[in-house]
This record gives C-alpha cells, sequence and structure tokens, in this order.
C-alpha cells in the first residue's frame, strides 16, 4: 500500500475518533436550554466526521483513480528511497526544535537561541565555530532588541535564576 | 471611487506607510529568493512584525509589499539558477534559465520586472474597477449565503488540485475544517475537543499551522535533500540591464493578453499564480508563429514575458475575493485573511463601507510596490543575489529559527512551539505523499466562519430548510457539488475512453 493510502486510512481513523467523540460524548455536556437550539456545538463536528470517513474512504479505496506516475524530479524527494536523504540530520534538527521549545522559558530567550542555532549548523556539518558563533550571538541579540524593543513583546532573556 | 482613491492615496502616502512598502518589498526579494521559502512562508513569518506594527493598513501594506517582493524575488532565482522558489515561477525558468545561460541575465531580469510591474499594475486597476462592484452584489448576501459561496470556494480549491488529486484535496480541507473546530467557538462558548488542555482552549493559532504546513517542511526537505535549492554554478555577472526597443515592441502584446488573462484566473478560487503562469506560457507558445514559436524555451522574450506578467496580475487578482467576499482563493490570500482577523478587520463586502481607507490603501500599496520593485529593485538586484551564496549551514538553523520565533511571539507559549513541531512532521508527511497543504490551510481559516453561518443560517430557518427557501444558496451547493463531482467524471469518461481505443486495436 503507497503512503498516500496509509494517510488515508490514518485518517479515517481519526474521523472515526473525532466522529464518536462528536456522537456520543459532547450532546450531554449541553444545557437544556440549548438543546431547543436547532444547530448544537456537536452539529458541525458530526457532519464533518460523516464527510471526512467518506472522502478517506474515497481515497483509500481509489475510487477516483490514480494520477499518472510523473517521473520525480532531482530536487523532489522519493519517500521510498527516503534512506539515501539525511533523515538523521532532519531528526536531529526536529529534537532540537522540541529541546528549544523546552528550555525557551527556564533557560531565557538569549541563550536558548544561541545554543539552538550553533546547534544546528554543527548538526548540518559546520565546524567554523568562531564564525557560527559570533554570527549566532550577533542575530539573537538583534532579534531580541526588534521583538522587545520595537515591538514590545516581552522575552525573558536571561535564565530562571537570574530573575527577569 | 474617486474619493476612495483620494483616501487611499492619502494613507499610502505617509512617511511610515511609504518605508513599509519599501521594506516589504525589499524583505520579499531578499527572502523570496532562497530557494524554497515561498510568499506563503515568507509572509506568515512577517504576521507577527505586521501585528506588532497594530496598524491595519501599515501591516496589511507591508504584507503585500512582502507578497510582491516575494514573488519577484522568485522569479529572481528561476531566471538565474533555474531554482524556482515558488510553483508561480516555474514557468518562468523555461526561457528565463536559458536567456541568462546565453549572458543575457540582466536583460532577463529587467524584462521580469517590467512585465511584472505591467501585470501587477494592469491588475490593480482591474482590481479597483471590479471590487468595488463585485462587494456592493455581496452585500445582498446573507449568512447562508456566504455559507454556500464558502463550500463553493471550498470545491473549487480543491478541483482545481488536478487530475487524482481532488479527493486528496478535500480530505486536506476536511482536516482543515476539523483543526478550526478545536477550541472555543464564539457562538457557543463551549470548549471543543480540547482534550482537556488549557493551551487548546484558544484553538490552534494560524500562524503556527501556517508555519507548519509551508515553511518547516520546506525547511525540512532542504535539510534532507541537499541538492534541493543548491545553486547550479555561479549565477555569473549579472550586467547590461536593458532590453531593445524591438523586444518591448514584442511584448506589449503579450503583457496586454496576460494581464488581463491572469487576473481573471487570478479572481477563480484555488487557480492562482501558478495556473495562470502556466496556461499563459501555453497561450502565447500558440498564438506565436513560426520562428518566435520555435524560439519558446530557448530564451524567447516572450516565453518570458507571458508567464511573468500573467502570475503578477493572478496575484492580485486572488485579492478580490479576499477584499470584497472575505473568501481567500489561495494560500497566500488565506494568511493575508488570517492576519487581517488578526489585527481587527473583517475582509468582506463592509470593509469597503466601514474602513474604506485600508482597502483603498491596500490598493494604492499595489502600485507603489510595483514601482518600488521596478525603479528599486532591480538595481540592487546585482546585490540581493548575493544572499544565494549564503552556505546552508547557516541559511537552515536560522530558518527553522524564524519559523519558531513567529509561532512563539503569537501566543506567547512554548506549548505552541511542540505544536508546530509536531504538525510540521505531519505535513512533511503529507508532502511526501503528494498531498496539498494549501486546502488544508483555506480549510482552517474559514472553518470558523463556515460555522458560524451555517449555524446562524440554522437558527434564522430552525433548521436545514435554508437551503430550499433561498435559491441562490440552493445554485450556489449545486454548484459546488458539482465542480468536485466533475474532474473525477472527465477523468472516468477519458480512461473509458482510452480503454475502447485500445480495444478497438
Amino acid at each position: 500500500m503507497a503512503l498516500d493510502r496509509w494517510i488515508a486510512l490514518v485518517f479515517v481513523a481519526f474521523c472515526c475518533v473525532y466522529g464518536y467523540a462528536a456522537f456520543f460524548t459532547m450532546d450531554h455536556l449541553l444545557p437544556p436550554f440549548m438543546q431547543r437550539n436547532p444547530v448544537w456545538p456537536s452539529t458541525f463536528p458530526k457532519m464533518l466526521a460523516v464527510a471526512g470517513v467518506a472522502v478517506g474512504l474515497i481515497v483509500l479505496l481509489g475510487v477516483e483513480g490514480n494520477k499518472s506516475e510523473a517521473e520525480p524530479s532531482a530536487t523532489d524527494i522519493n519517500y521510498r528511497n527516503l534512506g539515501q536523504y539525511k533523515v538523521g540530520q532532519a531528526a536531529v534538527l526536529l529534537g532540537l526544535m522540541v529541546a528549544y521549545a523546552l528550555l525557551l522559558r527556564p533557560a531565557g530567550f538569549l541563550l536558548a537561541t544561541t545554543g539552538f542555532l550553533v546547534a544546528g549548523s554543527t548538526v548540518l556539518g559546520e565546524r567554523k565555530f568562531h564564525i557560527m558563533i559570533p554570527v549566532a550571538l550577533l542575530a539573537t541579540l538583534g532579534v531580541w532588541y526588534l521583538v522587545q524593543e520595537v515591538l514590545g513583546i516581552f522575552l525573558r532573556p536571561f535564565p530562571f535564576f537570574l530573575g527577569n | 471611487m474617486l474619493e476612495g482613491i483620494l483616501i487611499g492615496l492619502e494613507a499610502a502616502f505617509s512617511i511610515q506607510n511609504l518605508l513599509m512598502v519599501i521594506a516589504g518589498c525589499l524583505i520579499g526579494t531578499f527572502i523570496g529568493m532562497l530557494p524554497g521559502l515561498g510568499p506563503m512562508s515568507i509572509i506568515a513569518i512577517m504576521i507577527p512584525v505586521a501585528i506588532g506594527i497594530g496598524d491595519a493598513a501599515a501591516a496589511l501594506i507591508l504584507l503585500a509589499g512582502v507578497y510582491y517582493g516575494a514573488i519577484f524575488g522568485g522569479s529572481t532565482s528561476s531566471i538565474l539558477l533555474n531554482a524556482p522558489g515558488v510553483a508561480g515561477t516555474v514557468a518562468t525558468s523555461f526561457d528565463g534559465y536559458p536567456m541568462a545561460r546565453k549572458g543575457q541575465a540582466g536583460k532577463a531580469l529587467t524584462i521580469a520586472a517590467v512585465s511584472s510591474f505591467a501585470g501587477g499594475t494592469i491588475g490593480a486597476i482591474l482590481l479597483m474597477i471590479f471590487a468595488p462592484a463585485l462587494s456592493s452584489v455581496a452585500l445582498l448576501f446573507h449568512s447562508a449565503e456566504y455559507f454556500a459561496l464558502m463550500v463553493v470556494g471550498l470545491s473549487a480549491i480543491a478541483a482545481f488540485a488536478g487530475t487524482g488529486q481532488v479527493a486528496k484535496a478535500l480530505m486536506m480541507t476536511i482536516l482543515g475544517l476539523i483543526l478550526a473546530t478545536v477550541g472555543e467557538g464564539a457562538l457557543f462558548n463551549m470548549p471543543r475537543f480540547t482534550m482537556g488542555l488549557m493551551d487548546l482552549q484558544s484553538g490552534i493559532s494560524f500562524i503556527t499551522l501556517a508555519m507548519a504546513m509551508f515553511a518547516l517542511p520546506e525547511a525540512l526537505f532542504l535539510v534532507l535533500n541537499p541538492a534541493r535549492g543548491a545553486g547550479q554554478g555561479d549565477s555569473g555577472k549579472i550586467e547590461n540591464l536593458r532590453f531593445s526597443r524591438e523586444e518591448g515592441k514584442a511584448m506589449a502584446p503579450v503583457i496586454g493578453r496576460q494581464s488581463l488573462q491572469g487576473f481573471f484566473i487570478g479572481v477563480l478560487p484555488g487557480a492562482g499564480a501558478t495556473i495562470a503562469s502556466f496556461l499563459g506560457y501555453a497561450v502565447e507558445r500558440n498564438i506565436a508563429k513560426g520562428e518566435e514559436q520555435a524560439e519558446f524555451g530557448k530564451g524567447s522574450v516572450k516565453g518570458l514575458a507571458a508567464p511573468e506578467t500573467a502570475n503578477n496580475a493572478a496575484c492580485t487578482g486572488s485579492f478580490v475575493p479576499l477584499l470584497t467576499l472575505g473568501i481567500p482563493g489561495s494560500g497566500t490570500t488565506a494568511i493575508l485573511l488570517g492576519a487581517l482577523i488578526a489585527l481587527n478587520v473583517t475582509p468582506g463586502p463592509r470593509l469597503m463601507v466601514d474602513t474604506p481607507e485600508i482597502f483603498w490603501a491596500v490598493i494604492i500599496s499595489m502600485f507603489i510596490g510595483n514601482l518600488v520593485l521596478l525603479i528599486l529593485n532591480l538595481p540592487l538586484i546585482p546585490y540581493i543575489a548575493k544572499i544565494l551564496a549564503i552556505p546552508r549551514n547557516y541559511l537552515i538553523p536560522f530558518i527553522l529559527f524564524f519559523t519558531l520565533m513567529g509561532a512563539y511571539i503569537g501566543q506567547n507559549n512554548a506549548t505552541e512551539l511542540l505544536i508546530l513541531v509536531g504538525l510540521g512532521v505531519m505535513a512533511t508527511i503529507f508532502r511526501f505523499a503528494d498531498y496539498p497543504l494549501a486546502p488544508l490551510l483555506i480549510g482552517f481559516i474559514l472553518g470558523t466562519m463556515l460555522e458560524d453561518n451555517f449555524s446562524r443560517s440554522m437558527q434564522l430557518y430552525r433548521g436545514l430548510s435554508f437551503i430550499l427557501e433561498r435559491p441562490m444558496t440552493l445554485g450556489l451547493l449545486v454548484l459546488a457539488a458539482f465542480l468536485v463531482l466533475l474532474p473525477s467524471f472527465r477523468a472516468r469518461r477519458a480512461r473509458r475512453r482510452a480503454e475502447g481505443v485500445a480495444d478497438g486495436d
């Protein structure tokens, strides 16, 4: 089974869960006066769940017919030989993004961002740290200044133990 | 209209807004040139900045400038590197790249800039004529018609997705609509599908979704496949920006035709710049005679002018449904719509009545934006093109950082970043399987409005009878069904015919 059909299968399953939530768990929370309404909070989700299952099944069963296989271009990615691409790098970068999300508050913006930029380029194979670290620091300070001072959105610059 | 133009001139010609246009165009060109970052990603990245400005007119002017700049930047990388940053400029590389290979890169860029300018300007004039007319019609619409109209828009986007892709596009649209139901709706004040998480109470932020759908997968693709977007050789020296008088004469009718054609294709939901540019290229190649036709694909002036004019005119055309009906026809206008709503402006027929200064300032700024691109960016191109030399080891972490920042600034919530990464991985898998992502975002952005209008008409008519009682609603819904079913019907007939031929043999 091709990847697009697997996705359709997951989508149909997702719609079933969503539909279950809409059909069986939402309505009894509704206060009585709202039950006289012709439209309930669950009405639209119910429609979507039914439509989603229908469309998902169309893709899953290939009713529409597949489009002719076009030859993949050199710059596009063919997931069937994912192994020849730099999956590891991409996964580590995603991990870095998660780490950034978790560390942003505790470590403060400046430390987290500089770390993210330096680590990111290291993962990609950059070894000229004497260039990378100053560039990352400058960019971090620049963005922090822009966001904090120009846009007026608070970003805590330093780690939690240094106050704010 | 004259009054409106004057209001617009007054608003657009403030120092602040002029600077916005210039900054927007420059930033757009700068980032748009990077392979892989299309206007959608760039606008998504710029939205927090635009919202930070606070003034809706200024923010929209900035974003419109970024949009134009990005398209122009995309053409530049198509011409110089044969690496189109955007699908809409793929057709540009057919003739632009051969021209650059012949050492006429400067001329090709000028032709691209002039035809973009002409396409954008003529498109803006058409927008000025058609938008007020359409919005006066749209004022007659009730919520039932709006609901039907949005259904038509969403089906049209799916229908234009291409053969074999309609069901996938519909699936993505429905997923977008489903994602839009997360959180607390305006009509019911009841949290839905939040799974008890406080962070989902206000729903998924559309900036996060836009970043996750476009910017993040692009960046990941750049990581996965280093060949993608890598400059093939150096771009060479860019000099001699002029084209001859004869070439100008050859271009003029092409520009005239393609501005009109591109604009009207752009107005259709879902069609947009990509189809306009390919169609423009094909039409001009068919019209051209003999020698000129043979020239196409080998560096023809006409072949470069046609897609460039058409895609810019189409971009302007796509503002018509956005500004008059509040319904975005493309991913980019969907992002703009989200930005407008965040700025407390509701696009739609009331926009021209309630806040004419915003409407007209945007239109006037389109003219200014095109002018800025022509006179300011063109001479700067040889310098801006240096950005293509930034090593990807530096570039990619920065792109990722900007997507993270964009999602964080909007909500000031670190959980949003985790949602971003999750949705981004999902979007990347969708792209592996060739699912179109723009319908998802458009569905998400229209979802709330669609449900509100649907619920309102249900309440007004105490049930589904509004479909039968309002002929226009019924007509639009039938049209929507027709749009969805037509492509598969045609594909089936074509297949049957093909099979019949095979049997006959």
